[in-house]
């Protein structure tokens, strides 16, 4: 889970330092590759926020192995989210697909946190909307645990046992002027 | 917290902004294969029209069916308003079908607020053209695709000239227009000028080659034969001629400037066909765009547990998992 607030919480810790960070998706960059047999047909999506700035960076470093341009955009799940009555009406991010579209493509949808599965089952339920891919893979920063539903990632960076009080924070250098995974150690702030 | 849009002066500055950020997004819906979000799925949009209108209402009804509302159109023809059935008693009735939404058009200025302030009704009250008081989405939807045109209407010159007097798109675009820091001039014959317009955020003028000169848009309004029950202008002929926009006066526009007009437009009358027709008329896209903002509006208003607009500008815990 990720919070708005501008400054970390003094209790929090970080897990995942900026170098953590660049190892873990290069890593992946390279998962991807491997389990795609190369970058034909791959499209990344980002899910805002913090998703796209990963998805990019992903597609960088997949695009610099290959030698080859990888298409990246954003998803914005708002719309489809199931908890969008709980909460007053917000305003929408970006939706951006690049021009090939995604028929036919091995979509890998990129989040920062993997937590409860919902957002990524808005994620499906937006996608279908929008084209029918080959295939659809998930590809995440942080694995949290605690899933409500059938969902796991095909690619993680870490996997971090949390208790369900914690909350994970992820910084990224484009957003918050510097790369973090943070915990708190169950207070919330 | 805003719970109903009765008047362009209801929404701030953000709200405004809000407003049309969203429909910017929701905009790429229609480029989609498909053309639908899940967003207002089992809730109910009732459009209640009093009054005779083509693209208002269609263009709600389409809004709403693009965000999966379910939505019943109501005309007072053929409805038992022409029996005599007054407003409480078609709002109780709407009310008992479970209404979220009522978006209603009539003749009456401020029936809108009746219906949204009586206790009759529980759902969101839109305002889609009440009298010759407001009609918001409109305001908003020409501002949506002045924006698309010009940029931030920070400092933009629009004119908009004609039958001010009759018109609720003039009002609530000059109090939209003001809102979001545009220098609005209205142009209109004097006796087609509303008693107290010197107070409207906006200047007046009666000389309409004087106002074309630095405008950035031109918004020409209909002239409502139907609402005029006395002679407002001498003849048909003399009003076109000092108040119509023909293609000489579009050619003393600005390069970049863009013609607009609400619709139904009097084609030889307050425009001439060449202009309406010419490829700095936006209308057309006045209409599509309209759609859009009326998600927009639905959206904020209906899609959370309470509406996003007349927040304060903090909140919104941003939680991704």
């Amino acid at each position: 889970m990720t919070t708005s607030t501008s400054e970390p919480a003094p209790q929090m810790r970080a897990v995942l330092e900026a170098e953590d960070i660049q190892r873990a998706l290069t890593r992946i960059a390279h998962e991807v590759l491997e389990r795609n047999r190369g970058s034909d047909a791959l499209v990344l999506l980002g899910i805002p926020t913090r998703g796209v700035p990963l998805a990019h960076r992903l597609a960088e470093r997949i695009g610099s192995v290959e030698g080859a341009h990888v298409p990246c955009g954003s998803l914005d799940i708002t719309m489809y989210r199931d908890d969008l009555r709980l909460k007053p009406a917000r305003g929408l991010e970006r939706t951006e697909l690049p021009p090939e579209g995604i028929d036919d493509a091995v979509v890998v949808l990129v989040d920062d946190v993997l937590y409860s599965g919902r957002t990524i089952r808005a994620a499906l339920d937006a996608l279908g909307d929008l084209g029918r891919p080959r295939a659809v893979q998930l590809a995440v920063l942080v694995d949290r645990g605690h899933r409500e539903l059938p969902i796991r990632a095909d690619y993680v960076g870490k996997n971090l046992p949390t208790s369900q009080r914690e909350t994970v924070r992820v910084m990224l250098h484009e957003l918050d002027g510097r790369d973090a995974v943070l915990l708190s150690n169950g207070e919330r702030p | 917290m805003i719970t109903h849009l009765l008047s362009a002066a209801d929404l701030t500055r953000d709200d405004a902004l809000l407003v049309l950020d969203t429909a910017d997004e929701l905009a790429l819906v229609a480029d989609r294969p498909v053309k639908k979000l899940p967003t207002l799925r089992g809730r109910t949009v009732v459009n209640l029209f009093f009054e005779d209108s083509t693209r208002t209402r269609i263009s709600f009804e389409a809004a709403a069916k693009r965000l999966s509302a379910d939505v019943i159109n109501f005309s007072a023809k053929g409805s038992s308003v022409s029996k005599g059935e007054t407003l409480k008693d078609t709002a109780l009735t709407l009310e008992a079908m479970g209404a979220d939404a009522v978006v209603i058009r009539h003749g009456a200025s401020g029936a809108p607020h009746t219906l949204a302030h009586s206790g009759w009704i529980n759902g969101s009250v839109i305002n889609a053209g009440d009298g010759t008081h407001e009609h918001p989405t409109q305001a908003l939807l020409d501002a949506f695709t002045m924006r698309r045109h010009l940029g931030s209407l920070e400092g933009r010159r629009v004119t908009i000239v004609g039958d001010v007097l009759h018109s609720r798109v003039a009002r609530s675009n000059v109090l939209l227009l003001a809102t979001l820091g545009a220098e609005v001039t209205l142009v209109a014959p004097p006796t087609l000028l509303p008693v107290g317009v010197e107070q409207w955020p906006c200047a007046q003028s009666y000389d309409l080659d004087g106002a074309l000169v630095g405008a950035d848009a031109v918004m020409m309004l209909r002239v409502q034969l139907e609402r005029m029950n006395a002679a407002f202008f001498p003849s048909a002929r003399e009003y076109s001629r000092r108040y119509g926009l023909d293609a000489d006066r579009m050619a003393t526009l600005p390069e970049h400037a863009i013609v607009m007009h609400p619709g139904p437009m009097n084609r030889g009358l307050e425009i001439t066909a060449q202009v309406a027709d010419s490829p700095r008329s936006v209308i057309v896209e006045q209409v599509t765009n309209g759609v859009s903002v009326r998600m927009a509006v639905l959206y904020l208003l209906l899609g959370g547990s309470a509406s996003a607009l007349g927040q304060a500008t903090d909140v919104v815990e941003d939680v991704a998992s």
